[in-house]
């Protein structure tokens, strides 16, 4: 019944193989030299000081919204609204550190975060809220709130929070000044970009498991995903879990926003979530929806999305088959799904091929 | 016509060998031998887990077996897939319906199968035939219905329809009356006994010795993966057959303590409530149980008993009227209030309400108590308790399980039935709900719930028993409420009930109309 962790691993790297082979066709057509580009794509984020530090520096969102993503998917409710959420909680967090300026480091980074993450919790628990009380399709109003949200940045970036060195040199560029220093997270290695967010996320990771798997709370919640009547003949509000675990998922989103404020570009910019809030979604699917199977997957699709811009530079193909190659290795994990929940399924595909065929009759798959 | 039809039947004598079917850890059938003739109904008996639907699945082509033999009109025929089977004349009706709600009966009925108009779908070619074999087999339905739209019986119908369609001889029928009412099942009889005149083969698979008698001619009894013994029904009875299928005598009648009345807990004032579709469902319930009593909710399916439950579970809203638990109002509480008031809720879906069935079995018993110690220490849960107190429930309710982590969803209908009691009963609620508690269940996993039944009475609970079996409402209650389209048409003590009166009382029909 139960698969091995192994087995499940084996799984997810026959996905990826499968996904790179069908890749590997596309870069033929391309006419770039597939092995050239693999060879950069795998190689190259392993092979440097600088190629592992930057695909952990991806990591970083991926696994802060990622793991927002195994409360909300656990919880029974599918948030795909993380970009938004992002957005917010950045422009939160920002506006928290630039109002504060001569706050110490010692409180004006933990506040920064905190708003942030209330931010984000905000903008998640609303669709939440739309949910449990109105029972909006929480995939309609997550993805609503996604383009408000970047609207509404981008609004304050042009206005209200602009540089006002932007606006002295005319050159109006949409960003605000430069946070306090004493807020910005600090680097973990000096000279790369990695900075201590990687670890604030790895810490979460395994509060969060601790919250759903040891807490009363997470139980009440995971029993609401699993099974929404049983919980609530069990005397559990399923309502409220539903706006908790989404107030949660966006606020770890909020968090995944500012940290990337904090960490790498020091003030808020337009496009700071750079389909985070989306990839996110796959980090999590990938690590099976388990807070600590997400860190491994966050770091694997870290270093695809590292890989792939090396290898657009070394074998100069467009960008559009990078992204394509990317989204094939999502489809084939997605689809090794499959094989996980149904081990037989993997059996029978292959009994059907390698069994000899005794009869004359002829063997086809049974629509049943 | 008929005797035409008769010998022209593809199957007319269907065998099974020695058939052996090993899985991991369970052998699953030990060299079953059964038959059955055209014009033959054949009851496969057993309980659960005794290997009948393994059988038949190897009979239907969706398993080999690891040794033994089909024939068919005594030559040896491999059935390596549905499709072989359908090709010899084999159909299968399963218990669960393959049916999509969202089409119509002719577009259920023809999914799958080429059309006589190459890509073009032949509804109308197929709808004609449709009436034509629902005519002649007695199965009343309207081909352009949309699926969705029919009741469980109709569906049922559709389905036996599409096998009937595909041309098959021998139907296999998966515990069919499973899902039906007591109506439901007798406008089934006819059809099968239709079917077997016009030359068709039937194994009808079940656990319910009554129909067992109704409908077959033979019978085999399976226990524990072999064939304890195959006889004509005409040369045996209900006794007969419970002691070979459970393996031990079965308790005719039930010992019932005496009990001094306790105090009411469960009191209901003209309760009022709508169903799904807004209907009014319950129409001025008046009632009440008190401590070491059972009271018996009889009544056709379908006729509020339901939403009674679920209105008093504060699962449901009531529109109007009183609910008091143990003295207090739990009118349209939270469900977690009126737990805590005491109630024991036995809910009728027992795989998706009374169970989280991907959640393990401790994990199912602490669904009430998730947040109370001992179970929780503080915000956490305490996992050394939740597996001590698992523990004894499983034992204490002899569970069976491979181990305490096993998904409740892939314990047979009897264990996961005996965890649910474990739960609601170690929980010492002063009042129980049970509803439906042995729908489904085989005669030793209901025996075994019955009894802990009349044990939780003995202890001074105050029970509530909704039930469509009347036979259980004789064995287990001390008063009997009927209901009829969400009223109580009359609550009578066990001593002045009688069969016909009470069936009488649940089709509506009053004294005075007499």
């Amino acid at each position: 019944m139960k698969q091995s962790i192994w087995g499940k691993i084996l799984i997810l790297i026959g996905a990826v193989v499968g996904a790179l082979l069908v890749g590997a066709l596309l870069l033929l057509i391309a006419g770039a030299n597939p092995l050239v580009a693999y060879r950069a794509m795998l190689i190259g984020p392993l092979s440097s000081r600088y190629g592992i530090t930057e695909a952990l520096v991806k990591a970083t969102p991926l696994l802060l919204v990622g793991l927002g993503i195994v409360i909300a998917f656990r919880s029974g409710i599918l948030n795909i609204g993380g970009e938004g959420q992002m957005v917010i909680g950045a422009l939160a967090g920002s506006a928290c550190a630039l109002a504060l300026p001569d706050l110490p480091g010692i409180l004006l980074l933990p506040m920064t975060l905190l708003s942030s993450f209330l931010a984000g919790a905000v903008w998640g628990g609303i669709p939440g809220w739309l949910k449990a009380r109105l029972s909006v399709n929480e995939i309609l109003s997550t993805i609503m709130l996604n383009s408000i949200a970047l609207q509404l940045v981008t609004f304050m970036l042009r206005g209200p929070l602009i540089d006002p060195q932007e606006i002295a040199y005319g050159t109006g560029f949409p960003q605000t000044a430069q946070l306090p220093e004493q807020s910005w997270l600090p680097r973990l290695i000096p000279r790369t970009r990695l900075h201590w967010g990687f670890v604030v996320a790895l810490l979460l990771a395994g509060l969060v498991y601790v919250f759903l798997w040891r807490t009363s709370l997470g139980y009440r919640m995971r029993a609401v995903g699993a099974q929404k009547e049983a919980a609530r003949y069990g005397g559990i509000q399923v309502e409220n879990s539903l706006v908790l675990a989404m107030a949660l998922s966006g606020g770890f989103a909020g968090l995944a926003g500012m940290v990337e404020v904090l960490g790498i570009h020091h003030r808020l910019l337009d496009g700071i979530s750079a389909g985070y809030g989306f990839s996110g979604i796959v980090a999590a699917l990938f690590g099976q929806l388990h807070p600590l199977g997400t860190i491994p997957a966050a770091i694997l699709f870290g270093a695809l999305t590292l890989g792939a811009d090396m290898m657009q530079r070394a074998v100069e193909v467009p960008a559009a088959i990078v992204l394509t190659i990317q989204g094939l290795v999502v489809l084939f994990v997605v689809g090794s799904d499959v094989l996980m929940r149904r081990p037989d399924f993997l059996k029978r595909l292959l009994g059907k091929r390698m069994m000899p065929i005794p009869e004359e009759t002829s063997q086809e798959e049974v629509p049943s | 016509m008929d005797q035409r039809e008769f010998a022209n039947r593809r199957i007319q004598h269907m065998e099974m060998c020695d058939i052996t079917k090993q899985f991991p850890g369970v052998l699953a059938n030990n060299q079953v031998c059964i038959d059955v003739r055209a014009g033959e109904v054949l009851a496969l008996l057993g309980e659960n887990g005794a290997g009948k639907s393994t059988l038949m699945k190897i009979l239907y082509g969706l398993y080999r077996p690891d040794a033994g033999e089909i024939r068919i009109n005594d030559q040896t025929v491999p059935l390596h897939s549905p499709n072989d089977a359908i090709a010899q004349g084999i159909g299968m009706v399963h218990q669960h319906f393959m049916l999509v709600p969202t089409l119509t009966v002719v577009e259920n009925i023809v999914l799958g199968l080429p059309s006589s108009k190459g890509i073009f779908l032949d509804l109308d070619v197929a709808a004609k035939r449709i009436t034509e074999l629902s005519q002649k087999y007695g199965l009343q339905v309207d081909p352009w219905a949309y699926v969705w739209q029919l009741s469980v019986g109709e569906q049922q119908r559709v389905e036996i329809l599409k096998v009937l369609y595909r041309g098959a001889d021998l139907l296999i029928l998966d515990e069919p009356t499973a899902v039906l009412t007591p109506q439901e099942v007798d406008e089934l009889i006819p059809t099968l006994e239709e079917m077997t005149r016009m030359g068709h083969s039937i194994i009808f698979i079940t656990h319910k010795l009554r129909e067992v008698m109704a409908i077959s001619n033979k019978v085999t009894v399976l226990r524990n993966g072999q064939v304890i013994d195959t006889l004509a029904t005409a040369d045996t009875n209900q006794e007969a057959l419970a002691r070979m299928m459970v393996g031990r005598e079965l308790l005719k009648e039930y010992d019932k303590a005496q009990v001094t009345l306790g105090e009411t807990v469960l009191e209901v004032k003209s309760l009022c409530a709508k169903d799904d579709k807004g209907l009014p469902a319950l129409k001025k319930v008046t009632f009440e149980v008190r401590a070491g009593e059972i009271l018996g909710v009889a009544g056709v399916s379908g006729n509020g008993q339901r939403e009674l439950a679920d209105v008093i579970a504060g699962l449901q809203q009531a529109t109007s009227g009183q609910v008091i638990i143990a003295g207090k109002d739990v009118t349209n509480k939270l469900p977690a209030y009126v737990i805590d008031a005491g109630m024991g809720y036995i809910p009728e879906d027992r795989l998706h309400t009374g169970t989280i069935p991907s959640f393990s079995i401790s994990e199912n018993v602490i669904l009430k108590d998730n947040a109370r110690p001992p179970i929780a220490r503080g915000p956490f849960l305490d996992f050394e308790e939740i597996a001590r107190y698992s523990k004894r429930l499983v034992q204490e309710f002899a569970v069976k399980t491979p181990t305490l982590e096993t998904q409740v969803g892939n314990l047979s209908g009897g264990n996961i039935q005996k965890l649910i009691l474990a739960r609601e009963i170690s929980r010492e609620p002063a009042f129980l709900l049970a509803a439906q508690p042995t729908r489904g269940l085989d005669v030793g996993a209901m025996e075994y719930v019955h009894q802990r039944l009349l044990e939780q009475r003995a202890a001074g609970k105050g029970i509530l028993l909704v039930s469509e079996e009347l036979d259980e409402i004789f064995k287990l209650a001390d008063r009997i409420a009927v209901i009829y389209e969400g009223q109580i048409m009359d609550i009578l003590s066990i001593d002045q009930a009688d069969r016909e009166h009470l069936g009488l009382l649940m089709a509506g029909v009053t004294q005075a109309a007499d």
